[in-house]
């Protein structure tokens, strides 16, 4: 493994155990499935766009918003000013749309859609099954019954393969479906809310997304309503210089309550894929929502070839008083990261969360991070943040937090802690800090540090190996935001803790 | 890449009424510099750098007027023993300054060098400001280099008892002053520099200074209490091995004040502090924008920047700790706080740390509210009135950026002009 080659090997540690640690492959969702896909052509033009419109069976009004979308697109250039170097993209040489020949007819139900696929994501640990397990937790089966339901929507490609449980979220109100259904069956909303929180020109690749986007989810909570049971979205990249550019929109009425999950994974290649999301998230007054994700899409090898170009935009409007939004990421794949969950502030007392882990190895290059605007009279906010860099990788966080003269005794809170591991990797931190009034109090801390020697003797002494040693340390370093994340999440993150650091230790 | 039209335009418009001094050989510098303003533009709004702080009446063709202000009270560093160099508008005043010279120590003029063979001054002229423009750049700085039209090149050789007090006075409403110094100090020499006054309606002044190996320079500066004065202000430091640089600045109004402050840290072992306070009340705004390099091994850097603002003042701060690859052992550590007496006033901060070294202990704090309720409650229900106690909480903030200053006897200096301010501005 390159990343070891340039290390040294440190006393203490011998020559076996490296090789022991290169053999290990260090990517598990790397893997293709073999299925008969259909494409639509190379590029992005008014054409493609309005087939992809035409492929989802979406009415006028919606091919009209993604084509005014292209024309302001192609008037716009690619920001530069992340901390992070990739070559330039060719946006024409590349697909837009890509289902599975199974699909082009929608199966009715999840006994129909084409085993290949519902093999894929039990594979990947999401079997597409109503049943109570505790998604991608191995031995889960095993756990008591009182596993929580989660319903899953799946995303293959270019579009949703399937989504578990709807019958039994309609009873409660729930709609819980992919966009392109929702553009169909429930229009005054998608009308009503889609882009009123990432305005279609509201950058370069959000803008790019309104414009071809294909699938993602949908999900409405009405008022006073409790979901009742944690709603996700696996996306998978199978198809090769395919990119993806999914959707999803969520709204939680009134006094509602929500949990969703996100998870992603790709192909092992050795070009690299452009995936460009947006997710708009609304949230009245009194609601809460709580939106996880765990992002392990192809990093590249660790020559730092191919891998996913990560370019997403997520945004909430938490537009209700006393309205609650939590953004919780592991962030420990894709080879190039930009990414920026925020939160707007707007209703009194509303509140704002963001728990993100970073992790770079190898060649990544991560610049993630958030934006808290304070709108609203006593609104809240609160930034966890920890960035992990390994290898010759480069972390950055960036965020903002920005306190308007309206927002009255607000408060923010910050912290933000780099770990480096190696002495090649890069630790970045970038906040912008507004402060407009004098009755909020906004605190920043941001600290940088490597693993602590001390902390690694212990452990060694007491048996582990270095490998072990620096996950159990860096484990430790993640806690406050591992916390936070739903537990078949936190599990899950903690594993890919140690995955993704495989290797770094030398 | 291309610069903008607007952008080419802005900066012709500036330099369409300046002549580049001529003769000597500053002559070269001055024309790589103009050619460095001509490539990179002059700054605008719309550049990254500049984010906070307008910079348009820094680079307009015309100057904005500053009326005259009689602040009262005798200028900064009366009373101290030191050998004073004084500027009105920019221009050299010999009447009212000392010799220049002293032990260990000679002073020329730029304005005169330009036919002297000062060697070690073509060596240095305009190399920090052409080195500090990359990562970001500094158009103003390089305009600077390219018309100063005066300004004093130091040679320190060994320990400096006297401080060199630099005393810009202003005495014109329209007046435009650009001033470049160079100070170098050889190996385990001092100095102490200490600067004072708000020197023009709009002053431009760049102070390059090279430290070698085991030297000390000490840089302490009042910018003034004028209303209505503009400043933009490039201080650009190089350190050598086990070598300090320390540096503290105060502002007390100013309706516009843009402080850069560049240090490298090239030889192990080096210290750079750079600290500031500031008070602001009204039309004010404040911008201490920092960037300190490790490039060494085992060097420490601090930054300390308190602000007071009030009555709509706006302060900003722009700091970064760069650890180059090889900088092990960096000890970086960076804080920014503001104090907002009322609604109106803002603070924006952009403290930044870029990191590529492993072994290295890096940390920022950033803070920003209204004063204490509670400690005004407890101050009150002892006795102090109101307005007192405000002060006193206040000034006890501003100490910690105060207590930088090694010097006691000018800390305390400071704690008195600030003191004044207070009351002077209390509700």
């Amino acid at each position: 493994m390159a990343a070891l080659d340039n290390v040294e090997v440190k006393e203490g540690v011998d020559q076996e155990t490296v090789d022991a640690v290169r053999e290990v492959s260090t990517y598990k969702y790397g893997w293709e499935t073999e299925i008969e896909m259909e494409y639509a052509p190379k590029g992005v033009n008014p054409d493609i766009v309005r087939l992809i419109s035409e492929k989802n069976n979406e009415p006028e009004w919606m091919t009209e918003w993604r084509l005014s979308a292209f024309e302001r697109w192609e008037k716009m250039t690619e920001p530069k000013w992340a901390m992070v170097n990739y070559p330039e993209i060719d946006f024409q040489d590349q697909y837009y749309y890509a289902r599975p020949k199974s699909m082009v007819e929608k199966p009715k139900s999840l006994d129909e859609v084409d085993p290949k696929l519902l093999a894929t994501y039990e594979k990947l640990g999401i079997p597409l099954k109503e049943q109570m397990i505790l998604a991608g937790v191995e031995g889960a089966e095993d756990m008591p019954a009182e596993g929580r339901k989660v319903a899953v929507d799946a995303v293959f490609d270019s579009v949703s393969v399937g989504t578990t449980f709807q019958e039994e979220l309609k009873k409660a109100g729930v709609i819980f479906c992919s966009i392109s259904e929702a553009i169909r069956e429930h229009p005054e909303l998608v009308k009503k809310y889609l882009g009123s929180v990432v305005p279609v020109s509201d950058n370069y690749y959000a803008t790019l997304n309104s414009a071809v986007f294909s699938d993602g989810s949908f999900v409405y909570i009405p008022p006073n309503t409790r979901c009742p049971m944690e709603l996700s979205t696996y996306f998978r990249i199978n198809a090769e210089n395919t990119g993806q550019f999914e959707r999803t929109l969520i709204i939680a009425d009134k006094g509602s309550y929500v949990s969703y999950l996100e998870g992603c994974t790709a192909p092992q290649r050795d070009t690299a894929q452009l995936h460009a999301a947006v997710v708009e998230i609304i949230v009245e007054e009194d609601a809460e929502v709580k939106y996880s994700t765990v992002q392990n899409w192809f990093p590249g090898d660790e020559n730092g070839k191919g891998g996913i170009y990560n370019f997403v935009t997520k945004r909430a409007d938490c537009r209700g008083d006393r309205s609650k939004v939590m953004w919780t990421q592991v962030e420990t794949g894709s080879a190039v990261t930009w990414k920026y969950p925020s939160c707007i502030l707007r209703g009194n007392e509303s509140q704002g969360e963001f728990y993100s882990i970073a992790i770079a190895n190898n060649h990544q290059q991560a610049d993630t991070g958030t934006k808290m605007v304070h709108l609203g009279k006593n609104t809240k906010s609160r930034i966890v943040s920890k960035g992990i860099s390994a290898g010759v990788a480069q972390n950055t966080y960036r965020g903002l937090v920005s306190m308007h003269p309206k927002a009255k005794n607000s408060r923010n809170y910050t912290q933000c802690d780099s770990l480096l591991i190696g002495d090649k990797c890069g630790a970045h931190t970038v906040p912008y800090i507004e402060v407009k009034n004098n009755s909020s109090r906004v605190e920043h801390e941001a600290t940088t540090s490597k693993v602590d020697d001390e902390q690694l003797f212990y452990c060694r002494q007491r048996g582990m190996d270095e490998e072990e040693a620096v996950a159990l340390v860096v484990n430790g370093f993640c806690k406050d935001v591992l916390q936070a994340l739903p537990m078949e999440f936190a599990m899950e993150a903690q594993q890919l803790v140690a995955i993704s650091l495989e290797g770094s230790v030398g | 890449m291309a610069l903008p039209q607007a952008k080419i335009d802005a900066t012709d418009a500036r330099l369409a009424g300046m002549d580049l001094p001529q003769g000597g050989w500053p002559a070269e510098c001055r024309a790589d510099a103009l050619a460095r303003v001509q490539a990179m533009g002059l700054p605008g709004r719309r550049d990254e750098y500049w984010k906070y702080t307008n910079p348009e009446t820094l680079i307009s063709a015309e100057v904005p007027q500053a009326a005259l202000f009689d602040p009262q009270e005798p200028a900064m560093f009366d009373g101290v023993d030191r050998l004073k160099i004084v500027f009105v508008d920019g221009v050299f005043d010999a009447d009212r300054s000392d010799d220049l010279s002293g032990e260990h120590l000679t002073i020329d003029r730029l304005a005169d060098v330009a036919n002297l063979d000062l060697h070690w001054a073509k060596d240095a002229y305009g190399t920090l400001e052409a080195k500090g423009q990359s990562p970001v750049q500094r158009p103003l700085a390089a305009l600077n280099t390219a018309f100063a039209t005066d300004g004093v090149l130091i040679h320190v050789t060994g320990a400096v008892s006297k401080p060199v007090n630099l005393i810009y006075e202003h005495s014109a409403v329209n007046s435009d002053a650009i001033l470049h110094h160079v100070v170098k100090l050889e190996a385990g020499a001092s100095l102490t520099i200490l600067e004072n006054g708000p020197a023009a309606a709009r002053f431009n002044k760049v102070l390059e200074a090279f430290v070698a190996d085991g030297a000390a320079l000490n840089h302490i500066r009042t910018q003034g209490r004028d209303h209505e004065r503009r400043a933009v202000t490039h201080m650009f430091a190089e350190l050598g091995a086990e070598s300090t640089f320390k540096t503290f600045t105060l502002t007390a109004n100013g309706v516009l004040t843009r402080n850069e402050c560049i240090v490298w840290l090239n030889g192990d072992e080096g210290v750079a502090h750079v600290a500031g306070a500031c008070v602001g009340d009204g039309d004010f705004h404040h911008d201490d924008t920092v960037f300190i390099t490790h490039d060494a091994v085992n060097c420490e850097s601090r930054q300390v920047f308190k602000k007071v603002l009030r009555n709509g003042a706006t302060g900003v701060f722009q700091g970064k700790i760069l650890v180059k690859p090889d900088a092990q052992k960096t000890d970086g550590y960076q804080i920014s706080q503001s104090l907002l007496l009322d609604d109106d006033s803002q603070f924006l901060a952009k403290p930044e740390l870029e990191i590529y070294a492993d072994d290295v202990a890096c940390s920022h704090g950033s803070t920003s509210g209204a004063i204490d309720e509670e400690a005004l409650y407890y101050l009150r229900s002892r006795g102090v009135p109101q307005g007192e106690a405000t002060d006193l909480l206040t000034l006890a903030f501003l100490g910690e950026a105060v207590d930088e200053i090694e010097d006691r006897d000018l800390g305390e200096m400071i704690v008195e002009r600030l003191q004044g301010w207070l009351t002077r501005h209390r509700r």
